[in-house]
Formats: C-alpha cells, sequence, structure tokens
C-alpha cells in the first residue's frame, strides 16, 4: 500500500527519481501578455471580498431572524456554504498574496479565512508552498487530499470534514501548547513555528468564547454563526476542490497530467475565485484569479482538453477514486496534444 | 562573478517594470528596470525555490518569485514576502551609454 507519510520512504524515492522541486512543464505565453495576466488590483479584490461579506451579512441576518423556524435551515446551509466553503478560495488566493496588490490587505483576509475554512494560517502557507514545489508527488506533498487505497465512503465522509476537522483541531491544540507535530517540521521553517503557536491560540479562543457564550445563552445559535460552518458548509468546496487533482497522475512533472482544468459557470466561479482553470493555476502562480479566464485562452491549445462541466468531471473524478480503492495503479490518464511540446 | 564590468543588455531591451534573463558560462542573473528607469542586477535563481527570477512580477522596487510568489526588494535584495528568507545577492549595476552593466559590489 502507498505510503503517503510527508517525509516518509516515498519521498526518499522522489528525490532519487529528480522530482523534489523539480522543472515543470510550461506553455509559451508572451512576456509582455504575462505581465498583463500578472498584474494585481486592490480595487477588484476589494470588490469582491466586500460581495462575499455582504452575502455573508444578509444570509447571516436571514438565518439569525428565522432561527427556531424551519426557515432557518435554507438560510443556514447558503450562510455555510457562503463561510465554509468560499473562505476556500479566499483562504487560497490571498494565501498567494495574488489577490490584492497590498501585501497586508491580502494578510488580512488570509487570517479571516484561514480560521472561517479551519486552517492554520501560517503551516498552511508552507504546505501551500510544498505543494507548488512537488504538486501530488508522493511523500513530498502534503496536500494530496484524495489518496490512492482508501475505501471511497471515507471521501463522502469528507464532505463535512470527518476527518479533516479533528486533525486540524488536534494540531491547534497541539501548537497551543507549544507541540510541533512532525508534518510541520518537514516543511516550515523553525522560526515560524511561533507564529502557528500564537494563530492556534487566537483561534482557539475565538472557538472557546462561542462555545462558553452559547452556554451562558443556553443557545447554541452563537456556534452555528461561528466554528460551526467550517463543517456544515465545508461541502461545497470538496466537492469542487475534488476536482482538482483527484483520479489524475502522481509523481510527474507536467501539471496537464496531474490538474484539472473545467469551465464552470459565473455563480461557482465567484464561489471559486476561477480556481476551475486549476491548471493555468498551478504553472503560473502570479496570475490573480480575475486574470485565469484570459490565461486559459491563451494557453488552452497547448493543454489536455478542459472539462465541459464540473459534473463531467465529478463522473471521472468518482470512477477513479472507486476504482483506485482497489488498483492503486489505476489513473486517469489525460490526452495531451500533439502540437504541444 | 568578477570585479570587472561585465556587459547585461542594452538598456532599451528591457521595458520599465520588467525583467529580462542574463546568463554568463557559470551563472544566471536578473536584470531589473524599475518605473522610474533605475535598473538592477540580482542572482536569477530565488533563494528559496527553483525558480528563475527573470519569469516574475516586478512591482514597484519588489520582484516576485514565479513560483512560490516570494519577494525580493530589488535594490538591496531583501526578502520581504514568504516563503522567501534568505536575501538574494544584488550587484554593482550602472548604465552605460546604452548598456546595462554590473559587477561584485
Amino acid at each position: 500500500m502507498r505510503d503517503y507519510t510527508v517525509g516518509g520512504p516515498e519521498a526518499k524515492v522522489a528525490e532519487a527519481n529528480g522530482l523534489v522541486d523539480a522543472d515543470w512543464y510550461k506553455p509559451k505565453v508572451d512576456r509582455e501578455l504575462m505581465k498583463q495576466f500578472m498584474a494585481r488590483s486592490n480595487g477588484l479584490a476589494a470588490l469582491h471580498v466586500a460581495s462575499w461579506f455582504a452575502a455573508l451579512a444578509i444570509f447571516g441576518y436571514l438565518a439569525h431572524l428565522s432561527w427556531g423556524t424551519w426557515w432557518a435551515v435554507p438560510a443556514f446551509a447558503v450562510y455555510g456554504v457562503l463561510y465554509g466553503s468560499m473562505s476556500d478560495s479566499r483562504w487560497h488566493e490571498t494565501g498567494h498574496r495574488t489577490a490584492f496588490r497590498t501585501k497586508w490587505m491580502n494578510d488580512v483576509v488570509y487570517y479571516i479565512a484561514s480560521f472561517m475554512v479551519f486552517r492554520e494560517p501560517e503551516t498552511w502557507r508552507w504546505s501551500h508552498a510544498r505543494h507548488h514545489s512537488d504538486t501530488i508527488i508522493v511523500g513530498r506533498d502534503a496536500e494530496i487530499a484524495f489518496k490512492r487505497n482508501v475505501p471511497f465512503y471515507k471521501f463522502v465522509l469528507e464532505l463535512f470534514s470527518f476527518g479533516a476537522f479533528p486533525a486540524e483541531l488536534k494540531q491547534w491544540i497541539q501548537n497551543a501548547f507549544g507541540k510541533i507535530t512532525n508534518n510541520q517540521k518537514d516543511f516550515q521553517p523553525p522560526e515560524t513555528f511561533r507564529i502557528s503557536k500564537w494563530a492556534s491560540r487566537v483561534y482557539l479562543s475565538i472557538l472557546i468564547a462561542t462555545v462558553v457564550f452559547s452556554w451562558r445563552i443556553g443557545s447554541f445559535e452563537p456556534m452555528m454563526f461561528i466554528g460551526l460552518p467550517s463543517i456544515y458548509g465545508h461541502w461545497f468546496v470538496v466537492t469542487l476542490g475534488v476536482t482538482q487533482h483527484a483520479g489524475l497522475a502522481e509523481n510527474t512533472t507536467d501539471h496537464r497530467l496531474n490538474t484539472r482544468t473545467i469551465y464552470m459557470g459565473p455563480l461557482n466561479r465567484w464561489i471559486y475565485w476561477n480556481m476551475n482553470y486549476h491548471v493555468e493555476h498551478h504553472i503560473y502562480p502570479s496570475v490573480p484569479f480575475h486574470q485565469l479566464k484570459n490565461l486559459h485562452e491563451e494557453v488552452k491549445d497547448q493543454l489536455a482538453p478542459p472539462y465541459k462541466s464540473t459534473l463531467s468531471a465529478l463522473r471521472e473524478v468518482v470512477y477513479a477514486l472507486r476504482r483506485q480503492a482497489k488498483d492503486e495503479n489505476f489513473y486517469i490518464q489525460r490526452q495531451l496534444p500533439t502540437s504541444a511540446n | 562573478m568578477s570585479d570587472e564590468w561585465t556587459v547585461a543588455c542594452d538598456f532599451a531591451s528591457v521595458s520599465p517594470n520588467d525583467v529580462v534573463r542574463f546568463d554568463t558560462p557559470d551563472a544566471t542573473f536578473a536584470i531589473v528596470k524599475l518605473e522610474d528607469g533605475r535598473c538592477s542586477v540580482i542572482d536569477g535563481l530565488c533563494t528559496h525555490g527553483k525558480a528563475h527570477l527573470a519569469e516574475g512580477f516586478v512591482d514597484g522596487k519588489t520582484i516576485e518569485c514565479p513560483k512560490h510568489n516570494g519577494r525580493f526588494n530589488v535594490l538591496t535584495g531583501e526578502p520581504v514576502a514568504s516563503p522567501v528568507r534568505v536575501a538574494t545577492n544584488v550587484y554593482e549595476t550602472r548604465v552605460n551609454g546604452d548598456k546595462i552593466e554590473f559587477r561584485k559590489r
């Protein structure tokens, strides 16, 4: 059975095979055009973030008004997705610091979104850097969320963070008490451990304060607004996120073979901040969310064909994960255009 | 890198707010031109990961690595955004006629 332990035996195999911090395939793009694609905009990012917070406020208010009635169910369902799923794309883009032009604006949104999506910000910043160095390289990439040889029902449980939430909470508690995990030691510089410790303490304090407040007023309504949406609202981003890499090749140095680009409608692209153009994002992580569609148009002839819809990608993913549960050597082989090198 | 001035490229061949690559037999460099026309030559490879800064994004006095979005101040070499933690080398740079030249500080 494949060992996905970061820094484990597969890491040595990857290093021996030249897969660590390797040179990856890049399509040709005119430099002047690329400069335009890489340009950042504080205004555009602020508009998008404001629209997100406005939607949270509206549906949060509706959820509060409907508390105690059945109308609270759809209201919290939407609020939960805005909180526990939409925060993922904001976390991701501001983590790259490509959303806003100004660094501190990215960092403010990053720390807020990290709490909402239930990720300790410093550890995930470094794990994501590793994910970009060694995308889906077994033993190196700490963000291989959909592993082979795993029963399919476990992926279904992950829609509500059954595995990820307890593991992350455990790390927060360990960090808060000054303990650093082996995973963190593998990809995070020691001088950043104190940030992880303090971020964990602050985040845990917010959660504890919410629980205490709920207990004092005799209602779990506050926890439905803070904390629990990271669980009950997480399913949507798992549904979109599973399409990024699951079922595709491992241990390759070509993002066209281990990553999907999928055409999505405007609502999903607003929620997901255009991460459906995921091949393009991995090849050019300096391109902000609002330019990924334009970048895709420029390079699409050099990539594997994009998926026409989320549903078509999900069908393939479900098929592949079910096969991989029994056969770890199975994966979907993407067809590259013969014109591309 | 010697103490002698090395010609990197024509001044006009680098656009403002841009960077080009320059290679010697034993090293690679990034030639950066700021918006106000000032030029700076720094090591080509990022000190964090295996990426060439000549493919990066120049914004103000900073250059962003194209692979992990770490940033350096191009005039001092100091890291200004993670995951970059180690400063890069900055070379003494001048515009001589229509050429950008540099040498070891």
